[in-house]
């Protein structure tokens, strides 16, 4: 949302984070393969800047997002978060790491007790740490009301009083209570009506100009993440395939997939719509469960040889800050 | 361009659950080959206005008023036997959740047969042959192969293919389409819209396209009408009414969507409020309470859907001079 010097000592640091999971299957519970769902990814992001994991269901960004926070362990990688590795913290220390970060789901309405004032909930972070109590937390609640654009007197009500937008707020006053330094925003407006989610789209920006929060912004809303971020890492099946400071992937895409999924944006504007032409990709997403051999792009890549079966792309740096999976760029 | 008979003529449609009007007198018509967006945010009454048309209402809805006709002749009295043999045959329907909407217990190729011998009399081999003949058209090759198959062995994007294929055996005049590629990913959507236009051209198939993206709209559709709390509030050629509005609320909305050209991190333009529930609508002009340029007239009595000029546009606004002051808010 502001640009950065890129000198800035990253917040969050991922390194070669493996996610796998084992489903077992059939009457007798095998062990089926394992599914690939995030598979050696890398990506930094810096105090206060806006990083966003794009693409399609099934391509592993939910899943960074969950692995970030702790609440999947990693099969192997790095995710150091504020000088510690999270994946070798016991419990007690995990816990005490992730105060300084918290989520935004997609969906308002089951993020929040149905059946708690949503006072209680907002407070209920600083209560369970033992943080605040009795009228400072009451306090401390008003305050983050007021913070997310609702009235003190909200405090008193149960979510199913409010419309999707105010619970969206709601569930980010919840957020803001233990002053976290990262949030993982995971498809934050994708369950709202079109005309709320500029409101929500603002107050998460305004809050980071205010409290200087970093986000790990996750979303297959291409145009809202072109406004939102300050750099984009592009996710197919379990990789990342490209990433670039936000200016420069959206005006300069570099790797096939990144090209085919800027060019499906439909612009909300019939003259330039139509004289666009989306690159229409052949076939669907393959299982991560099994993934193509070499790069995992090729079996939908119209630029695809014979090397790229053979062999996986590293991701290598075209420019600065911009880097590209691709053995033909 | 000399005005073709309508293939589509709805007249003062009225939908109601309980006392509530969720679509209330709304008009609009299609010509043949011709595709007419209705769109509107949830709630808004796009979804039971087309499912009116099919004859489709879930149990709670009744139509209350109106009139339906398809190639001139009334619809909207026709008993459930004699609107089932219109139904995938002169009018189709496809729909948002394309897995959910096919039957889970019957292959694909004895679904696609049983659409077409419903209103066709055709032998085993000849339905087989057409079916075939038919999946080829959209798009999918192994045809004899995914006739064999039940829809959870199938993508989404392939799911929603069949239902094309389904909707479209028997060459129906009126296609309605239900948010078809919501549920799908963005290079799927690609996919599915180049399709669409494809079949399109090739049938003639007048198209009603229900949607809450106005991307999808500015690519797809000749016509839209803007649907808001159970109401038409604007309507026109869909190159004219996204040059200019007329309501203050279709103004307003294209105004909140994220740009793809615009300044980066930029406040975004808001709408004030949130969407009506459909138990509280206002009186009068149902968007008052968030219009910028609303007066004790607009909450009092409902503005007609008038002709602007000799245009073919229309809009449901008072004030309708006063646009130019819904300045960036």
């Amino acid at each position: 949302m502001t640009e950065r010097s890129a000198t800035t000592a990253p917040l969050l640091g991922v390194t070669d984070l493996e996610v796998h999971f084992h489903p077992r299957a059939g009457l007798w519970r095998r062990p089926a393969g394992a599914v690939r769902a995030v598979d050696g990814i890398s990506f930094t992001v810096r105090a206060a800047e806006t990083f966003a994991l794009v693409g399609e269901s099934g391509c592993g960004k939910s899943t960074t997002g969950y692995a970030v926070l702790g609440m999947i362990r990693p099969t192997a990688g790095r995710v150091d978060f504020l000088g510690a590795d999270l994946t070798r913290l016991d419990r007690v220390a995990l816990r005490h790491a992730q105060r300084d970060m918290q989520i935004i789901f997609q969906d308002p309405f089951s993020s929040l007790d149905p059946k708690m004032q949503i006072g209680m909930s907002i407070g209920e972070p600083l209560r369970a740490r033992g943080i605040l109590t009795g009228a400072a937390l009451a306090r401390r609640v008003v305050e983050l009301l007021d913070l997310v654009g609702l009235r003190a007197e909200h405090a008193r009500r149960y979510p199913h009083e409010f419309s999707g937008g105010q619970r969206q707020r709601i569930v980010i006053a919840r957020a803001l209570a233990l002053q976290p330094k990262l949030i993982v925003c995971d498809e934050p407006v994708s369950a709202l009506d079109v005309s709320i989610r500029s409101q929500i789209l603002n107050l998460l920006m305004r809050l980071q100009r205010e409290l200087g929060i970093a986000y790990l912004f996750i979303s297959h809303d291409l145009a809202v993440v072109r406004h939102v971020s300050d750099r984009v890492a592009v996710m197919y099946l379990g990789h990342i395939v490209e990433e670039a400071p936000t200016e420069r992937l959206f005006a300069a895409p570099a790797h096939p997939y990144t090209q085919a999924l800027l060019s499906a944006i439909l612009l909300p504007d019939p003259a330039a719509q139509r004289a666009r032409r989306a690159i229409i990709l052949q076939g669907d997403l393959p299982s991560p469960a099994a993934p193509p051999s070499g790069c995992v792009f090729r079996t939908r890549c119209a630029m695809a040889q014979g090397l790229c079966a053979e062999q996986k792309p590293a991701l290598r740096e075209l420019a600065s800050g911009h880097r590209v999976a691709c053995h033909f760029v | 361009m000399t005005p073709a008979a309508p293939l589509l003529e709805v007249r003062d449609l009225s939908v109601a659950i309980g006392d509530v009007p969720v679509v209330d007198a709304v008009d609009f018509s299609i010509r043949p080959g011709e595709t007419l967006a209705l769109v509107g945010e949830s709630g808004c009454g796009k979804s039971l206005a087309a499912r009116a048309i099919m004859g489709l209402l879930p149990p709670v809805a009744r139509r209350r008023a109106g009139t339906i006709a398809l190639d001139g002749r009334d619809i909207a009295r026709l008993d459930e036997t004699a609107i089932g043999r219109l139904r995938g045959d002169a009018m189709s329907m496809i729909f948002q959740e394309p897995v959910a909407s096919l039957d889970p217990l019957m292959t694909v190729g004895a679904q696609i047969i049983e659409a077409l011998r419903a209103h066709r009399r055709a032998s085993r081999s000849e339905a087989v042959t057409t079916a075939l003949a038919m999946l080829q058209e959209v798009g999918i090759a192994d045809g004899a192969r995914r006739m064999a198959q039940y829809p959870f062995e199938l993508s989404g994007g392939m799911c929603q293919r069949v239902m094309i294929a389904i909707a479209l055996i028997c060459r129906p005049r009126l296609l309605i389409a239900d948010e078809p590629t919501t549920a799908l990913d963005v290079t799927i959507q690609a996919q599915i819209l180049a399709l669409l236009k494809r079949l399109r051209a090739e049938t003639g198939t007048g198209l009603l396209l229900i949607t809450h993206d106005m991307g999808v709209v500015a690519d797809m559709a000749d016509r839209m009408c803007v649907m808001y709390a159970g109401r038409i509030v604007e309507e026109g050629d869909v190159f004219a009414l996204f040059r200019q509005q007329h309501h203050p609320y279709t103004k307003l909305l294209l105004r909140s969507l994220p740009p793809l050209d615009g300044e980066r991190g930029r406040r975004l333009s808001t709408i004030d409020g949130m969407v009506p529930d459909l138990h509280s609508w206002p009186s009068g002009c149902r968007f008052n309470p968030r219009c910028p340029i609303a007066d004790d007239t607009c909450r009092r009595e409902r503005p007609p859907l008038a002709e602007i000029g000799a245009s073919a546009r229309r809009a449901a606004c008072w004030h309708q001079d006063r646009l130019a002051e819904i300045e960036a808010r």
